[in-house]
């Protein structure tokens, strides 16, 4: 099933007003995978999932669907279906009759869309609530409902626009699971969008990371993670200690006054670049012992760690997480191994940034 | 004592209340059991039910307004839904629906007379094309038209207020769905709408069932509906009896419509 293009943009540019919301958006998605569109609020996220599903017409681009142009196919043609933001429950209809409404249009006989409509409830355990108003749910029950009532089209592929933004903090987690679980039983493309990277990292196989209505950055999590392409992704993307630095040769990055062995190049000698370093990359251990010296400012205890913030002696902030508690006002060392920075260049494009990193790694 | 206070701060609405809409009921209620010479009777009532004049004046009624109330509906329902498309203009083009609702009824009545009369605007516009001239005035037709122009505003603002307060994601999740144009206003947007529609459908079908001024200005001097028959019985022949009769049979069909129509909540 995997590895079949359902649906490809080219191009996609959006101009409303003046005002370009999506520029030269161009992206496939293969069958049977979760992806996500992860980025800031108004980035265009929701925009580009409107133009696949139809609501938006690109003003110059092309979309396809399983290698057919499908820009002028209306969205009740199209056979994707989109959960909405807000859910967009029908209120004048009760549970049962807003998961069947579709099947009514195509006029199937009661006896199947009594079946299909309780199997697929089964499948999102709402079975018991089909004559409940759909204003007297829950906000995770009306997610479900909303699910319900696409999947019950047997669509090719959902769109999911923030669904978990709405709901509480655990019950948002356990969503997270149950989505993931379904599209994988159901094996159908999910495009799930948000702006939580935490979110994004968990669920997907692959993400697209938007900002001003460009894609900076795609990629399975763990790549985004590792190597960021920017400044804007490593910070958007994870906690991190973003410090400007030169790349003195390759495998060689200066900052804080210091060279360090790295695993980046292709770069030009003595290039003003940036580093990255996550803040669990770091240890602390003695001034003697460490790369790098830095005074301790506050910590807080979260759980399982604590999060340290120090400043070095130029002045840029650490973030460093620690099992081990340190005095406030402690002088202490820092430690990383060389896989533990990432140099990133400014201005860098992704296609130069795939190239690059093509031309050392294995 | 706090409910003495209260009292006497609500009394004057008791008080207006208790003079202009109780009594005035009340005292239709009783001359409607009154015949010419104030003795009691069962008559008026009787003769309302027995006489074919006045059940097919309520027939008459009943038609009339059942048909300005349609008509009034689907006219209004397109304007009400492209004025609310208007999204930066939309709150000005709604004061000039309101705008007419200010001038008195008899002005604008007597507008539609230099329109429609023998030597008015339209006859003169006909004729200029040399299509003749022709009867309006003193038409159904015409008493229809004008019944309808005078009442639209009260069909048209509850519909709009209840198009505006649809959440448009709804529309796009039954497009998303599969449901065409046609599906979509008749299983969605029609449903969603008719609290609007209800409240209009009360404010006009209700007073055309008694309307007479247009019906006698307009629609010419024929006796046709419960509206002219009730001003006839007051003003012409000095039936209060009979003319009460009517009110009351007339004041019972609104409850009954009123009761039909409620939000069923
Ligand atoms: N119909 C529209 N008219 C004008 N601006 C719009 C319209 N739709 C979206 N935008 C703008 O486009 C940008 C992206 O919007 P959107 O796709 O909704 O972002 P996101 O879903 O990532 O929050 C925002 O700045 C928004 O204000
Ligand atoms: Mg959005």
């Amino acid at each position: 099933m995997t590895g079949k293009t359902i649906v490809e943009l080219k191009n996609i540019n959006v101009i409303i007003d003046d005002l370009q919301i999506l520029k030269n958006i161009s992206f496939e998605l293969e069958t049977g995978k979760f992806y996500t569109m992860l980025g800031p609020s108004g980035s265009g996220k929701t925009t580009i999932l409107k133009v696949i599903a139809g609501f938006s017409q690109p003003t110059s681009g092309e979309v396809f669907f399983n290698g057919k142009k499908i820009n002028q196919l209306p969205p009740n043609k199209r056979k994707i279906n989109t959960i909405f933001q807000d859910y967009a429950l029908f209120p004048n209809l009760n549970l049962f009759e807003n998961v069947a409404f579709g099947l009514r249009l195509q006029h199937k006989h009661n006896s199947e869309i009594s079946d299909r409509v309780s199997q697929i409830l089964d499948l999102v355990q709402l079975n018991g609530l089909e004559k409940r108003s759909v204003e007297e749910l829950s906000g995770g029950q009306r997610q479900r409902v909303a699910i319900a009532r696409s999947l019950v089209l047997n669509p090719k592929m959902l769109l999911l626009d923030e669904p978990l933004s709405a709901l509480d903090a655990k019950l948002r987690k356990k969503m997270q699971y149950e989505l993931r679980n379904l599209q994988q039983r159901l094996g159908i493309t999910f495009l799930f969008i948000t702006h939580d990277q935490e979110e994004a990292l968990a669920m997907s196989d692959f993400i697209f990371v938007i900002n001003n209505g460009e894609i900076l950055q795609s990629g399975t999590p763990v790549d985004i993670y590792d190597e960021p392409i920017n400044h804007f992704v490593a910070d958007f993307i994870g906690q991190s200690n973003i410090i400007d630095g030169t790349m003195v040769r390759d495998f060689v990055v200066k900052f804080v006054g210091k060279t360090f062995e790295c695993s980046d190049a292709g770069m030009r000698h003595n290039e003003p670049v940036e580093v990255v370093l996550r803040p669990e990359d770091l240890d602390i251990t003695e001034v003697k012992k460490g790369k790098l010296t830095v005074k301790v400012k506050s910590q807080i205890f979260r759980g399982d760690y604590y999060e340290i913030i120090a400043y070095d002696e130029d002045h840029n902030k650490w973030l460093i997480q620690s099992t081990n508690p340190v005095k406030d006002g402690a002088i202490v060392g820092i430690n990383f191994d060389p896989e533990d920075i990432h140099v990133m260049r400014f201005g860098e494009k992704e296609q130069e940034f795939d190239a690059r990193l093509e031309t050392y790694e294995d | 004592m706090a409910k003495f206070k209260h009292f006497l701060v609500a009394a004057p609405y008791y008080l207006w209340i208790g003079l202009f809409v109780i009594l005035p009921i009340g005292l239709i209620f009783i001359y409607s059991f009154h015949d010419l010479n104030g003795h009691f009777t069962l008559n008026n009532y009787l003769n309302f039910f027995k006489n074919q004049t006045y059940l097919l004046m309520a027939f008459n009624s009943l038609c009339f307004a059942i048909i300005i109330t349609f008509i009034s509906l689907i006219v209004a329902y397109p304007i009400a839904w492209i004025i609310s498309k208007f999204q930066n203009s939309r709150d000005f083009l709604i004061l000039l629906v309101i705008m007419p609702m200010w001038i008195n009824l008899l002005l604008k009545t007597y507008a539609f007379i230099g329109i429609f009369s023998r030597n008015g605007t339209l006859n003169n516009l006909l004729a200029s094309l040399g299509l003749g001239r022709h009867q309006f005035l003193f038409t159904d037709i015409a008493f229809i038209l004008v019944a309808v122009y005078d009442q639209l505003p009260f069909m048209i603002l509850p519909i709009y207020n209840s198009v505006i307060t649809i959440n448009h994601s709804l529309i796009n999740a039954s497009f998303d769905l599969g449901a065409s144009k046609t599906q979509t206003f008749w299983r969605i947007i029609v449903p969603l709408t008719l609290p609007g529609i209800k409240s209009g459908v009360q404010a006009i079908f209700i007073p055309s069932l008694s309307l007479f001024m247009i019906t006698r200005l307009i629609g010419g001097n024929r006796v046709i509906t419960l509206g002219t028959a009730i001003e006839e019985h007051f003003l012409s022949t000095m039936n209060w009896g009979m003319g009460s009769t009517i009110g009351v049979i007339l004041i019972i069909a609104m409850i009954l419509i009123m009761l039909l129509t409620k939000e069923s909540k």
